[in-house]
């Protein structure tokens, strides 16, 4: 049984961090900004000991366990409340989290050493995995709210870290926006419970979580449900990425690589994906809403994956898979598959991490430049990073027997066996998202790791080399960089099969994951199919073997100029991102923001409200100052004015009543 | 007189001992500056028989405990306002190190006015008798009114003279209004004040039920409205508080104030709870906290001086808590029925940490600096950044903008208005809060954005340090988690229910 304090400490902990990093160490001994490293590390690898601890408790008891919530505010009769919850979903993530969230800071110690913001980036690093933490053990929605925007406001942190560079300047300020807009619909929908806590039967809180999710089964209008799904599912659009909300991830490539990496793994992107699966009855009690769920997903996943074709910046077409991948994700929460979803973003979060922090120690070694156009030729040089990025890659293609092929199948003989046209189409389109996504990571790999070395930053135009000019000599990483990247190689391997083995493995039973996720719940788990995995292989290899055939043999019979000259039109869609910045940036906010809202605003501004407020100023000082007047030192008059006072309250009521 | 009895009273006795030992160890003590630290030290004695008590209702469940011929309850209403008041007490000592070393003599004289008009605060707050109440009441001015003369400068004298005149006008206005409600009903005890009215039966045709009781009700607003610096008894207040020394000032605004209020709550919803009378002198309070807010606020806003300018913010203050009294109206649900005496009570509680903190910035700055004017605040952020800190969250919290205490006690407050169906009043409240930000907000733009006219740091002494950032954590701590001290108000107000039920 675990105590309330230590699960409180799972999130506690990188927050002390946090506070002695940034109030401690940062303005005191910033000569020591190495200890701001080891205090991090110290601080997540127990979290992550307690996380274990906490799923120990979850799947021994076989139930979520209960903390009473702590009163924190009431505001008439509507109480907000404070607490932890501890289910199976909080527990895998507490897991996710932690784990990759170390593995992420062990990998920054090498990959950021000597940077002048050391200790400014490991205080970001803390706070912001605290904040995921505390999103994920939220019992109230302001909780989740609170978190859910410090998540967004630490993205930002650490996508901008490199402030000076505009570029990342740009790209953390789009990022903060483009997922503000999504947290708008999440917000209206908390406003919408915060105002209606008397169609609640007694008993349940409008904020509390478990209580909307059991109010949303006959208590509350399907209207209703739908509406306050929608916007949460709205939220979760930005903070995931998904079409149309999904122009800030790529560009979110500017912060440090290790950031990236837990973005994209772990903390902000999963939390789209949390969130949905948090409120996943509130979801089911609307059709409309699940199959919004998953019309989206399938359109994310796929849409992204063809912009993953043609990028040349190998972080890119990382970010372009992670969008692809969280459709998946979406799209499995949308057809009811919700421990594929959950193990999906679990298998998901091992081998993404591997692949960012691979790409990261690729760069590493090319001296700077993430462009894989000036790489290649870095297997011979880099055998680790290769061998774990080629694991990495097959667990994203999804072939057996690694970690993505036991989550992909899970998601897609879910989508094929259920029911309703929504399911037949996103099944298509998923199955379509397989081959795309099997082409686009090999092409990368072997544009990174075969033919020969190309220049690395020395020869890319845009690339910032530190003085790396003339000839570059790549070299494997150093080992605080590339034992991560073996223990993620591990686990992106195994632990689609160890944690939900499709036979009785007698330490771990069958399907162990998605039974303890659905636990009390109605979800059934799937059979495995050995149809829809046999085709979606075959599939998967048929884009392995395209990509070796362009990319990976010297003279190649279909060359990847003659591609992209053959279909000029749709490279040129998919590598402008089917103009998806252009239509936002150009039209709707220069546009319709710009020229016409906002100058409308700007004229209502200066004169209706300045003017209001120059009047309010003017009105309130010289009544002040003629009231003051009757202050003049002389005490008769004080006293005159009790009796005035007592006179005119008295005359009050002898007259007018 | 029994044992009982004493026991009763014991927070109060230790105080005035407290406040005697002071004065002979003046005679004796070479060291002065540790007088301040016995007189803290000593606070944990009536501290000690509060919580004593405290727990003693707890554990008899009996709800009151009343003493020395029914002239005084001991009640977790009462015990609360002694809390206060010698948390209030303790925050003032620490502040006036500074300001007392300067007397030079009469140093154990100054904290022993202050913990004996503490005592009168405190009796005040347990007192249930009209007699009763006069004595703590005037026992609670005269050392206040001393004090405010301590300085013997012609500012501090004139300070000290105004306040004893007006003291004793308003005193002289209470004991009519007195009268009056002994004439009617033959009584001067609060619980038989109330059953005698019912007796009699209020005359639907007259106000209040009765000219007698207007008369009575109206003057002992006006009696009361001096103390806690209501329009339009109000005027003394900017004079005494820029005369007197500055912590006397921080006393006044806070323990004196909330004496008042403590002693208005219990006297109007023990002796008047009749819906008939409540409906009315709810009507003048809602009409007063209108007044008192919008003038206090209007007129802060051209002061120069910023004890001045914190006069008129307490008056505003005054107004806003006058709301919580004005919320009385809504007894006929159950569930609403203390929403405005809770409310008063938590904003009594969150206004006195945030005070403090205010105050005791302005004691250290203007220690240093010999000025009140605000603009000789310019650039104290860089002169006592942690001073400039505390100011500026306090003042933040007087604005009422979350994450302070300020915004969680006003939230509250006005939510009781519109619970009692005084959704004008919470909206004129919200707009007056808006009104402050002008004020308050340009000290901490003269503070922060201005260039500070001397290089030199402005030192905070320890005792001074302590004081003001235990303060500051209380605004913080309470604004981001208001619970305890909501939860203490609420059970504080539930006493009032008691004296309800009949």
């Amino acid at each position: 049984m675990i105590s309330e304090i230590a699960v409180w400490l799972v999130f506690f902990l990188p927050l002390a961090s946090f506070v002695a990093i940034a109030f401690v160490i940062r303005p005191f001994l910033n000569g020591y900004a190495v200890t701001a490293g080891y205090v991090s590390i110290l601080a997540i690898a127990t979290s992550l000991a307690l996380s274990v601890w906490a799923l120990g408790t979850v799947a021994h008891e076989h139930t979520s366990v209960e903390f009473a919530p702590h009163r924190w505010l009431t505001i008439g009769t509507l109480e907000i409340s404070l607490g932890v919850t501890l289910d199976s979903l909080t527990a895998v993530m507490l897991l996710v989290v932690t784990s990759v969230s170390l593995m992420v800071q062990v990998y920054s110690t090498g990959y950021m050493k000597g940077d002048p913001g050391y200790a400014r980036y490991y205080a970001y690093l803390s706070l912001f995995t605290a904040s995921m933490l505390g999103l994920v053990l939220a019992s109230s929605l302001v909780q989740l709210f609170v978190f859910w925007e410090l998540v967004g406001l630490c993205s930002y942190l650490l996508i901008g870290f490199w402030y000076h560079k505009p570029s990342a300047a740009a790209a953390a300020k789009k990022a903060f926006i483009v997922t503000r807009i999504g947290d708008f619909g999440l917000l209206l929908a908390l406003l919408y419970l915060f105002f209606n806590q008397d169609k609640f039967p007694a008993g349940l809180n409008a904020l509390n979580i478990s209580d909307i999710n059991d109010a949303a089964l006959g208590v509350l209008g399907s209207n209703v449900v739908t509406w306050i799904a929608v916007g949460i599912f709205a939220g979760a659009v930005g903070k995931s990425a998904q079409f149309p909300l999904h122009t800030w991830l790529p560009d979110a490539m500017e912060g440090p690589t290790p950031v990236s990496a837990l973005i994209h793994a772990a903390t902000m992107v999963a939390a789209g994906v949390f969130l949905v699966a948090r409120f996943f009855p509130l979801f089911e009690a609307s059709t409309t809403a699940m199959n919004a769920v998953a019309v989206i997903g399938g359109v994310t996943a796929i849409f992204a994956a063809t912009m993953g074709l043609v990028q040349h910046d190998i972080k890119r077409v990382l970010a372009y898979s992670t969008v692809s991948q969280l459709g998946y994700m979406m799209l499995a929460l949308g057809v009811g598959a919700y421990g594929a979803a959950i193990f999906h973003l679990f298998t998901h979060a091992f081998f993404k991490a591997l692949l960012f922090l691979g790409s990261g120690s690729v760069s590493h070694a090319a001296g700077g430049t993430f462009d894989m156009r000036y790489m290649g030729g870095l297997r011979k040089v880099m055998p680790w990073t290769y061998v774990t990025f080629l694991v990495g890659s097959l667990s994203l293609a999804g072939l057996f027997p690694l970690a993505g092929f036991w989550s992909k199948d899970e998601i897609l003989a879910h989508a094929w066996g259920a029911e309703g046209a929504v399911s037949q189409v996103v099944f298509w389109l998923a199955l379509v998202s397989v081959f795309l996504t099997a082409f686009y990571m090999f092409r990368a790999l072997f544009m990174t790791f075969e033919g020969d070395f190309k220049g690395g930053a020395a020869k890319d135009p845009k690339a910032d080399a530190h003085g790396h000019h003339g000839e570059m000599h790549p070299h494997e990483s150093p080992w605080p960089m590339v034992a991560p990247l073996v223990l993620l190689g591990l686990a992106a391997a195994a632990v689609g099969f160890i944690a939900n083995p499709i036979t009785d493995l007698g330490v771990v039973p069958i399907h162990w994951l998605t039974t303890f996720l659905s636990e009390g719940a109605a979800h059934e788990t799937v059979e495995f199919n050995v149809g829809v995995a046999t085709i979606s292989s075959a599939i998967a290899l048929a884009g392995i073997v395209l990509a070796y055939t362009i990319y990976g043999v010297r003279r190649p019979a279909i060359s990847p100029e003659a591609m992209g000259r053959w279909f000029r039109p749709v490279h040129t869609l998919f590598y402008r991102k089917y103009y998806f910045d252009e239509l936002y940036e150009g039209v709707l906010v220069r546009g319709v923001f710009y020229r016409g809202v906002a100058q409308a605003l700007d004229w209502a501004d200066k004169s209706i409200v300045d003017g209001v407020v120059r009047m309010v100023d003017r009105l309130g000082r010289n009544t002040g100052r003629a009231m003051g007047q009757l202050q003049n030192g002389q005490l008769q008059g004080y006293g005159l004015a009790i009796s005035v006072g007592v006179l005119l309250i008295f005359g009050v009521y002898l007259l007018f009543r | 007189m029994t044992g009982h009895d004493l026991y009763l009273l014991s927070p109060e006795l230790s105080m005035a001992g407290l406040a005697t030992i002071l004065v002979v160890l003046d005679l004796f003590l070479g060291r002065k500056d540790l007088l301040a630290w016995v007189a803290v030290l000593g606070l944990l004695l009536p501290l000690g028989f509060a919580i004593s008590l405290w727990v003693g209702l707890d554990r008899d469940g009996t709800g009151q405990m009343a003493g020395l011929f029914d002239t005084l309850s001991v009640d977790k209403f009462s015990l609360f306002f002694k809390f206060l008041f010698i948390g209030t007490t303790a925050a003032v000592v620490l502040t006036s190190t500074d300001y007392v070393k300067r007397l030079g003599r009469l140093q154990g004289e100054y904290y022993a006015l202050i913990l004996f008009s503490a005592t009168g605060m405190m009796l005040l707050a347990s007192t249930t008798e009209l007699i009763t109440i006069y004595i703590a009441l005037e026992l609670t001015a005269l050392p206040v009114a001393a004090l405010a003369a301590f300085m013997r400068d012609s500012r501090s004298s004139e300070s000290g003279m105004k306040f004893l005149i007006l003291s004793a006008i308003s005193s002289a206005v209470l004991l009519y209004g007195m009268v009056w409600v002994y004439g009617y009903t033959g009584t001067t005890n609060l619980e038989e004040i109330a059953r005698r009215i019912g007796d009699v039966g209020l005359r639907g045709d007259q106000p209040f039920g009765g000219y007698a009781l207007l008369l009575g009700v109206v003057l002992m607003i006006a009696g009361f409205g001096f103390k806690i610096a209501s329009v339009p008894f109000q005027m003394w207040a900017p004079d005494v508080y820029e005369g007197a020394p500055t912590p006397v000032t921080a006393f006044l605004s806070v323990a004196s104030k909330a004496a008042g209020f403590a002693i208005l709550l219990r006297i109007f919803y023990v002796a008047f709870p009749w819906e008939a009378m409540s409906l009315e002198w709810s009507a003048i309070f809602a009409i007063l906290a209108v007044a008192s807010m919008t003038l206090g606020n209007l007129v802060a806003i051209p002061q120069r001086n910023i004890k001045r300018m914190l006069a008129y913010s307490t008056i505003a203050h005054a107004g806003y808590l006058l709301v919580g009294l004005a919320a009385a109206t809504s007894r006929a649900s159950e569930g609403n029925l203390l929403g405005g005496p809770t409310g008063i009570l938590f904003y009594l509680g969150g206004y006195a940490v945030t005070n403090m903190a205010a105050f005791g910035a302005v004691i250290a700055i203007s220690n240093k600096t010999g000025s009140d004017r605000i603009e000789d605040f310019a650039g104290m952020a860089r002169r006592a950044p942690l001073l400039a800190a505390v100011l500026t969250l306090a003042l933040v919290s007087l604005t009422g903008v979350p994450p302070t205490v300020g915004f969680m006690v006003k939230l509250n407050i006005f939510g009781a208005a519109v619970d009692s169906g005084l959704t004008w009043l919470a909206i004129a409240g919200a707009l007056n809060s808006v009104i402050s930000a002008y004020y308050y907000v340009r000290v901490v733009k003269v503070m922060y954005l201005s260039p500070p006219a001397a290089e030199e740091r402005v030192p905070s002494p320890l005792p001074m340090t302590v004081a003001v950032t235990v303060a500051m954590a209380g605004v913080a701590f309470f604004g981001v988690y208001p619970a305890p001290l909501l939860d203490f108000a609420r059970t504080a107000a539930a006493t009032l229910r008691i004296a309800l039920i009949f």
